[in-house]
């Protein structure tokens, strides 16, 4: 079994997030960047498949040569090989594209990316690619296993969830549930000496046809001060609500 | 030309969350001058669209479950049948989950997380949410047809009566390679997406055995319940409890948050909620910098208490 895990490069969760640029550029400045969460969930249970029933386990990500200390994790992590496609991911539908392309060469048999990025939250990429792709699509999902080429996924709906049968090649949108919290592996001192060793291709974007373009940032205004009501004054809260909040 | 909603139901009731996106999609067919298309899978009460100023109602002729490569590839057929300029849908895990895949079969640029109407229409330009809530981003849509998700609670109900014209529609089925075994959802209980009121609580809580007293405040409030990632991760609640940045992400018009510090992370997946209330010990914990009505105490007697007190204000209000 052949699987590709799509790594989106992002800012660490605690970062301070500014622009440059009259607001038109993410300021990368003093920013720490990691595996983007939903990946790394997607990414250990790779490492489950290759563990287990013998996988190889590529990696990709779209994007500049910085995202290559992101690249480089997931090969200490355990990933066999990593693709970079070199070109800046703009929007979501390029990101896509490019990513169709590394996954069509290959012959993958799953597809793993997170349900989104933590940065531009656009939860498109994984659909957009197995629609390209043909190929089938599980979003959120939350459970995986593969079996004689058949695969069982369960994702999550709003309120519960749903578990399907799928045949492959199948792409899927993870995230926590996949592995849990405890399961996820923080690189070793051998996996990152092995992890020099691994062969990182760069690849040559193939178009650069884009549906979206992003103008101008901004940041939410400033928050109102806070409202302390007494904790034995509890009608004073409900009449805040009703009154001026207006959501009781 | 036109534009189209896609109309959510959830047990053939039409979402609350489907006819926010009917009050955008008629705002918007307004700012475009052209009329408003709806597209509606299985529902009971369709005539309630007309109250939100939906001019024609597409009502498919297929009752089979939800399956998004079928229902992207059935949302393209009504955009092409109606020369929809525009498809507006929700940021339900269901639209959240075909939207791209309809992006692609109508070659159609498709912004998610957006909050208000087009900032302009030449060039396109939507407001969406980026960084978890931390900014925003004003993007251009330079396809010729446009996708808009639009985020729960951000342009709210408005009223706008007519009398729509409905028609049955007969797209052609595609087959996909996916089959639903089994779902596993609590009827009497609201989502955490759907939901107006959310109660979250924290590791301020102790233990799992005291959630009894969360579960009581959500159900006078008819609330969803929800928590933080150690709550989760320590098995106290469900995964799909947990909200946050990497959690669930919340928009409800009150969000209560008990025993939780507030941490970015945390904050980041809830931001966007429009009232926030936070009942903390610790005078210091950083939420109290992010909400908007606070109480410094003990959940252990706080939570029972406004329970008690929100009983008889509903008795009242009744
Ligand atoms: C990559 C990453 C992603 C993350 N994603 C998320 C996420 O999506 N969601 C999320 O929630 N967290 C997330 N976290 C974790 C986050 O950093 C915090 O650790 C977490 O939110 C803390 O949960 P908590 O507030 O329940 O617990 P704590 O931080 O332990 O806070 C408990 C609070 O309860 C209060 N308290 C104690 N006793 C009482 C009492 N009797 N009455 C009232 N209050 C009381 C305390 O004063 C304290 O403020 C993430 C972390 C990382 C590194």
């Amino acid at each position: 079994m052949k699987i590709l895990v799509c790594i989106s490069h992002v800012p660490d969760t605690t970062s301070k997030i500014n622009f440059t640029n009259d607001n038109t550029t993410f300021d990368n400045n003093g920013v720490q960047f990691v595996i983007n969460p939903n990946d790394e969930f997607g990414l250990t249970r790779a490492m489950w498949f290759k563990e287990k029933q013998n996988a190889t386990v590529d990696v990709v990500n779209v994007g500049g040569p910085e995202t290559e200390s992101t690249l480089r994790k997931a090969l200490a992590i355990g990933a066999d090989a990593a693709f970079r496609v070199n070109t800046a991911p703009t929007d979501g539908f390029a990101v896509a594209k490019e990513l169709t392309k590394v996954a069509q060469d290959g012959g993958y048999d799953l597809i793993i990316a997170g349900r989104e990025s933590i940065d531009y939250n656009g939860g498109m990429v994984p659909g957009m690619m197995a629609a390209a792709l043909g190929a089938s699509f599980v979003n959120n999902c939350i459970a995986i296993e593969i079996e004689g080429g058949k695969a069982t996924a369960v994702r999550e709906i709003d309120g519960g969830k749903e578990t399907l049968t799928s045949t492959l090649p199948l792409v899927i949108g993870g995230q926590k549930g996949l592995v849990e919290e405890s399961d996820l592996k923080i690189p070793n001192m051998r996996g990152i000496m092995m992890a020099r060793k691994k062969p990182l291709t760069v690849l040559k974007p193939t178009e650069n046809k884009t549906f979206t373009a992003s103008v101008h940032f901004e940041k939410p205004a400033p928050k109102g001060a806070i409202k302390m009501v007494d904790a034995d004054n509890i009608d004073e809260l409900i009449d805040l609500l009703h009154n001026e909040a207006k959501v009781i | 030309m036109s534009v189209l909603v896609y109309i959510e139901s959830d047990n053939g009731t039409i979402k609350k969350a489907a006819l926010e996106v009917a009050s955008y999609g008629r705002a918007l067919a307004n700012t475009l001058n052209t009329s408003l298309s709806a597209v509606v899978f299985s529902s009971e009460n369709s005539e309630l669209l007309g109250n939100y100023g939906v001019d024609k109602v597409l009502t498919v002729d297929f009752s089979e479950k939800f399956n998004a490569k079928v229902y992207a590839d059935i949302i393209t057929q009504a955009a092409q049948k109606e020369q929809a300029s525009v498809v507006v849908l929700s940021s339900s895990a269901d639209s959240r989950y075909l939207a791209p895949m309809l992006s692609v079969g109508l070659d159609a640029g498709y912004v998610p997380n957006v909050i208000e109407l087009p900032t302009q229409t030449q060039p396109f330009t939507v407001k969406r949410s980026v960084f978890s809530n931390k900014a925003f981003c004003k993007t251009e849509i330079t396809t010729e047809v446009k996708i808009i998700g639009l985020s729960n609670n951000a342009f709210g109900l408005v009223e706008h009566a007519v009398s729509p014209q409905t028609e049955s529609f007969s797209p052609k089925i595609i087959a996909s390679e996916i089959t639903v075994e089994n779902i596993d959802k609590a009827t009497n209980k609201v989502s955490i997406a759907d939901a107006e009121t959310v109660v979250s609580a924290g590791r301020g809580l102790k233990g799992p055995e005291n959630w009894g007293m969360i579960e009581d405040l959500a159900k006078v409030l008819c609330a969803a319940t929800a928590c933080s990632k150690p709550v989760s991760d320590l098995g106290w609640r469900p995964h799909s409890e947990h909200v946050g940045q990497t959690g669930k992400p919340v928009a409800s018009n009150l969000y209560i948050a008990i025993g939780i510090s507030g941490a970015i992370q945390h904050l980041a997946g809830i931001n966007s909620s429009k009232v926030k209330v936070v009942i903390n010990t610790d005078p210091e914990a950083p939420f109290f910098k992010a909400a908007d009505y606070g109480i410094i105490g003990d959940a252990f007697e706080v939570v029972p208490k406004l329970t008690e007190k929100l009983k008889e204000f509903k008795a009242q209000n009744a």
